[in-house]
């Protein structure tokens, strides 16, 4: 890289600075150290352990992966095996890969239905969570909603989704809800590739295939890691699908951000929420380590 | 052969079009029909008798508008200045002073905000805003959005920022310009359109949001409209449907005309495509 005079001199940069640091030592770093620290104590909202915590070591962990039950429904390992499938079906299958797929399709095409399609996803990316949820119950409806209007016309019948198909229509949605991202970021990546690739490519007779295979995927791979990396923690930390679904029917939507809300804000368990979090951003941290580390790994070889 | 072939591409281009319209309008579609519908119905319907009665109602719930104008937008456009304001700062601070690593600082900064968030990070920083004395406070919920969306933010802003050619403040500066009307002459003036753009998404976002208003706001008279909408539920619990889509319009509509607004006037995409 080369050298370039700075235009802010360094104590004028440590000034502007200042704002943004105290924010995200207070809201971000702060958080995160203090967590490990709840997660040892009976932490509470009101009564006696609200303004005095006792250290209680490692009995909230200890609750947490009691392994005689920790599979049943509503408990922490259920909720991390149901996020994890909610994660793969909706993050990874869903939107990046549907994500991409949009931006290849219309890739170097222009006119009024790449406009069209761009601007639905796009809505559904932005409108608030409250209205998505509210129009996403009226299109599962089982007797009335859209969705299996269309499906009982195709002859398909009317499943029962809220209540049968639980965890399949929570991924559906957030499918819906996030492939923007995914679709934005992977279109203006393509933007960037130079024409003169594909016409080379094209005067040597490629097909659509080989160039996607041969050109595209492999000039694109650190935007699909990033994308991939950013995805899954979104969707690993997403709260939205409590407004659709609260978790339910019976625990079977029960994702860990909704199972934290749970033990933290309704039943006030700090603590025990804390121990949660820990646990829950550590696996993060794990996730976002792995990808990393690929990231590291290509940008050495290409 | 390869006429055939290309006929079948082109269907095969059409065919993905339709599934993926009708995937992503038809959710929508009801929240748009249903407002003016007479009867509440959970079914996409030309509405039968077309009507405007329901706006009517829904503007006579005085709970649920000034949830609508006042406590969303007091929340929205703080969070607005807050992260658009600091954000402005440290990117260029970042782009423009001699910060060592600044691109992976920011890359770094962005992830770990992707670690440290939602319900996980909602516990600690419920209890640092209850012990500052913040809970059921706008106050808190803006301080809380801006911590949230500030990562992103200068992740944004500095990527757009780097963008912009440095000769004009270079050449203010040799010019004997002090280095702060630099800042606010020459280079403000080239950051706005990146400003605007990390304005309104910050709005966006805090305007839409649930789980922060839910969990820090106590006092009915402060609840924004994501909270606002169960107003519409009967006292057994069931909602009035043909009042909860008039009013879930009627909350999404600002966001709908902000997006409209950035994507002709700036262009709505990424600077430059995020990567390493």
């Amino acid at each position: 890289m080369e050298q370039k005079p700075p235009i802010l001199s360094w104590q004028s940069g440590a000034l502007f600075l200042v704002p943004a640091f105290l924010f995200i030592a207070v809201f971000l770093l702060f958080p995160f150290v203090w967590i490990f620290y709840l997660s040892f104590t009976n932490q509470t909202l009101l009564g006696a352990n609200a303004a005095n915590p006792q250290f209680v070591g490692f009995e909230n962990y200890a609750r947490l992966f009691d392994f005689d039950s920790w599979l049943n429904r509503g408990q922490f390992g259920s909720a991390l095996f149901i996020t994890a499938q909610f994660v793969i079906g909706s993050a990874l299958i869903g939107q990046v890969a549907l994500g991409l797929a949009l931006a290849i399709v219309f890739f170097r095409r222009k006119g009024i239905l790449r406009e069209l399609v761009y601007v639905l996803v796009i809505f559904a990316w932005i409108i608030p969570d409250v209205v998505v949820a509210f129009s996403w119950v009226a299109f599962l409806n089982r007797d009335e909603g859209t969705f299996n209007a269309i499906l009982s016309r195709l002859g398909f019948g009317r499943p029962d989704w809220q209540l049968e198909h639980a965890l399949l229509s929570v991924i559906l949605f957030n499918t819906w809800r996030g492939t923007a991202f995914s679709m934005l970021l992977f279109s203006s990546a393509l933007a960037t590739i130079p024409p003169s690739y594909l016409e080379t490519a094209e005067v040597a007779g490629a097909s659509a295939f080989q160039k996607l295979r041969d050109i595209l995927l492999p000039l694109l791979q650190g935007h699909i890691l990033t994308d991939l990396i950013l995805i899954t923690l979104w969707t690993f930390n997403t709260f939205s699908i409590f407004l659709l679904t609260a978790g339910g029917p019976a625990y079977r939507t029960e994702v860990v951000s909704i199972y934290t809300y749970r033990i933290a804000f309704q039943f006030f368990d700090f603590g025990q929420g804390a121990a949660i979090a820990v646990v829950v951003m550590l696996i993060n941290l794990a996730l976002a380590l792995i990808y990393l580390i690929l990231l590291r790994r290509q940008s050495v070889y290409t | 052969m390869k006429r055939i072939k290309h006929l079948l591409g082109e269907a095969a281009y059409y065919i993905f079009i339709l599934v993926v319209m009708a995937f992503f309008g038809l959710p929508l579609l009801w929240l748009v029909l249903t407002p003016f519908n007479a009867r509440a119905t959970l079914a996409v319907e030309i509405p039968q008798p077309f009507t405007l009665d329901n706006f009517q109602q829904v503007l006579n719930n005085t709970f649920a508008v000034r949830a609508l104008v006042q406590n969303n937008m007091i929340i929205a456009v703080g969070a607005m200045l807050g992260v658009t304001l600091i954000a402005t700062l440290s990117a260029y601070a970042l782009s423009r002073a001699r910060v060592p690593g600044s691109s992976q600082l920011t890359y770094i900064l962005i992830l770990f905000s992707s670690v440290v968030t939602g319900t996980a990070a909602m516990v600690p920083i419920f209890l640092i805003i209850f012990n500052l004395g913040l809970i059921d406070t706008y106050l808190g919920v803006i301080v809380v959005f801006i911590g949230g969306l500030l990562p992103a933010a200068i992740f944004i802003m500095r990527d757009f920022v780097e963008g912009i050619p440095r000769s004009y403040e270079e050449s203010a500066l040799v010019a004997g310009a002090a280095p702060s009307r630099v800042f606010l002459d020459v280079a403000l003036p080239l950051i706005r359109p990146g400003m605007m753009v990390i304005a309104i998404w910050s709005f966006v976002q805090a305007w839409g949001s649930f789980l922060i208003p839910f969990i820090l706001l106590r006092s009915p008279e402060r609840m924004p409209a994501s909270i606002a909408v169960y107003s519409f539920y009967t006292e057994a619990g069931t909602p009035n449907i043909t009042l909860v889509a008039a009013y879930s319009l009627l909350y999404a509509i600002p966001v709908v005309i902000l997006y409209l607004f950035v994507n002709w006037r700036y262009g709505f995409r990424f600077f430059g495509g995020i990567k390493r």
